[in-house]
């Protein structure tokens, strides 16, 4: 938890610095999951270019469950699409397992607002589908997708509470059932690292708390290293072990502290004194980002 | 429901088989020259009595039609495939398509004819140029619309654009792909009809054409509704397959039950 402490925004002027020659305050310490060192990203070109984040430093740590918050547009999403592997750094480097390594290679769970399961396959497919794609369960699955394979998918099913949905279509589903599947898929091959931007977004509130439990659940079972992106700050205070909060457009990480809660947590400890607390703290921090989002650009 | 769909079904026979009496009716009140325009009844009767004389025709013009497509479907799906995936594939050759697609077909069987002689090999080159450019468009089309959340969902399990294109993209594409196939069979028809009557010494195109210069009319008629048969005989075929191979695309209704 103490290293969560140590990550500040980085205010430095910006420099040309090789990779490579980054000097590491943690020297000996474990190696972080997730490393950003300086990273910027801009999309487009010159004139019509549009700095999404700003020279950000960010860690993860091995089994930590961070959730990510600020204003819409802040460049959150970016940092998952980054650690992703999905886009390149304009600037500096992500290091992923003290190394530089694409993240493909992880196979990384992901999982989006919008579920996008396959029309035409039913639910249990759609959720093997990562099975179809991943080592060492690829060479496999001609074999096993009626044996073991197939029993995994309903196992995870059951746990989500979509039990005997297995052979239906995804568009005989609700909203809520369907984002339910979308975490079966995401977690399918046991990822050890896990992206989710605003995965529960769309849902109503109740659908939505019932899931925080089940992901909660889940995180506890297998413990993978998530990175959560989300705009409700009661979502970042239940599941995070770490909350991160951004600034305005371009995005650098203007908080970072730990969330002190035992687990597993309840919804009833959502309306606590220290919950609510941590919640108006977040909510200020984002507040006070945003201002200076709408001064700057006024500016402009 | 059934019943509703039976009805409508009988009503809409019933207002084609009115198109021909219509027709018949309106030749024999105003006293229409067969030369100018036959009854149906005597269409009819020509195309039965002919039939002997019209069969190997009616063979040769299906089988270069069947051949030209099937060419005209290879092609069309590499070269759609290729487009839908890569940006710059899709800049160069979408152009030279578009260009190739406007060019009348009737200017590019002499081309044929001059390389590869009369017969039924221009006319299968005509029936795939004319075939195959809405199948191109509608594969590209499908893997262009490829939802981009699912594409980052697979791409970070580390799969190859190939593993995305196979899993995703070509089943999003089928029922684009059928919808295709059956505009692309009846062009086919039209390119391979175009040649026959052209260069060629058989075929339904070239019996077409023999009739009309010897003014028999009933004969060019006859000639039409038979290439009209085949072309709706062919469309209901793919239609059928479309059906059952793509029927997630129609949701609901008949697919539920299914």
């Amino acid at each position: 938890m103490q290293f969560g402490m140590t990550i500040i925004a980085a205010m430095a002027p910006p420099a040309v610095l090789p990779a490579k020659d980054l000097t590491d305050p943690h020297a000996g310490r474990p190696v972080p999951a997730v490393e950003l060192s300086r990273v910027s990203v801009t999309f487009g070109q010159a004139s019509d270019s549009v700095a999404a984040l700003a020279e950000t430093n960010l860690r993860i740590h091995e089994g930590e469950f961070l959730a990510l918050v600020g204003p819409s547009g802040c460049g959150k999403s970016t940092i998952l699409r980054l650690v992703g592997g999905l886009i390149q750094p304009t600037e500096g480097v992500v290091i992923l397992g003290g190394r530089e390594v694409a993240a493909r290679a992880l196979r990384i769970g992901m999982a989006f607002q919008n579920p996008t399961m396959l029309p035409w396959l039913t639910i249990e497919q759609n959720i093997m589908l990562p099975l179809k794609i991943v080592e060492p369960f690829r060479s496999q699955f001609r074999k096993e997708k009626r044996g073991a394979f197939r029993d995994k998918a309903h196992d995870l099913l059951a746990q989500v509470g979509l039990k005997g949905f297995a052979g239906k279509f995804p568009w005989q589903l609700s909203g809520g059932m369907l984002q339910r599947a979308n975490l079966c898929r995401a977690l399918i091959h046991e990822p050890r690292m896990l992206m989710l931007d605003e995965p529960f977004g769309a849902l109503d509130q109740f659908t939505r708390e019932e899931l925080w439990a089940i992901m909660q659940k889940m995180w506890l079972a297998h413990k993978p290293t998530v990175l959560l992106v989300t705009h409700d700050l009661r979502e970042a205070a239940f599941l995070g072990t770490r909350i991160c909060v951004m600034s305005a457009r371009p995005g650098r990480i203007v908080d970072d502290a730990p969330v002190p809660f035992a687990r597993p947590r309840t919804i009833a400890m959502t309306f606590e004194p220290d919950f609510v607390a941590l919640n108006q703290r977040l909510r200020s921090l984002i507040v006070e980002a945003r201002s200076g989002a709408t001064v700057s650009e006024e500016s402009l | 429901m059934r019943k509703i769909i039976n009805r409508q079904r009988r009503r809409s026979f019933g207002l084609i088989a009115l198109f021909f009496v219509g027709w018949e009716v309106a030749c024999l009140v105003s006293g229409m020259s067969d030369l100018i325009l036959p009854r149906p009844s005597q269409v009819f009767t020509t195309m039965f009595q002919r039939m002997p004389i019209l069969w190997p025709h009616i063979l040769q013009t299906l089988m270069t039609t069947m051949i030209g497509f099937a060419l005209g479907v290879a092609l069309g799906v590499v070269l759609g495939a290729v487009i839908g995936v890569s940006r710059t594939a899709y800049e160069t050759a979408y152009p030279l398509l578009i260009g190739f697609s406007s060019i009348p077909k009737v200017a590019v069987v002499p081309i044929f004819v001059l390389w590869f002689g009369s017969g039924t090999v221009p006319a299968v080159l005509t029936a795939l140029s004319i075939c195959f450019f809405p199948i191109v468009v509608n594969i590209a089309t499908g893997l262009a619309t490829t939802e981009p959340e699912l594409e980052d969902v697979l791409k970070a399990l580390g799969a190859s654009k190939l593993d995305i294109l196979w899993n995703v993209g070509l089943p999003r594409t089928m029922p684009f792909f059928f919808a295709s196939l059956k505009v692309a069979v009846t062009y086919a028809f039209v390119g391979t009809v175009l040649s026959e009557t052209v260069a060629s010494n058989r075929g339904i195109g070239n019996v077409m054409m023999t009739a009309s210069s010897n003014f028999n009319v009933p004969m060019v008629f006859a000639g039409l509704f038979i290439l009209a048969g085949m072309g709706i005989a062919l469309y209901v075929v793919f239609s059928l397959i479309e059906s059952r191979v793509t029927g997630w695309a129609n949701r609901k209704n008949d697919f539920a039950a299914a």
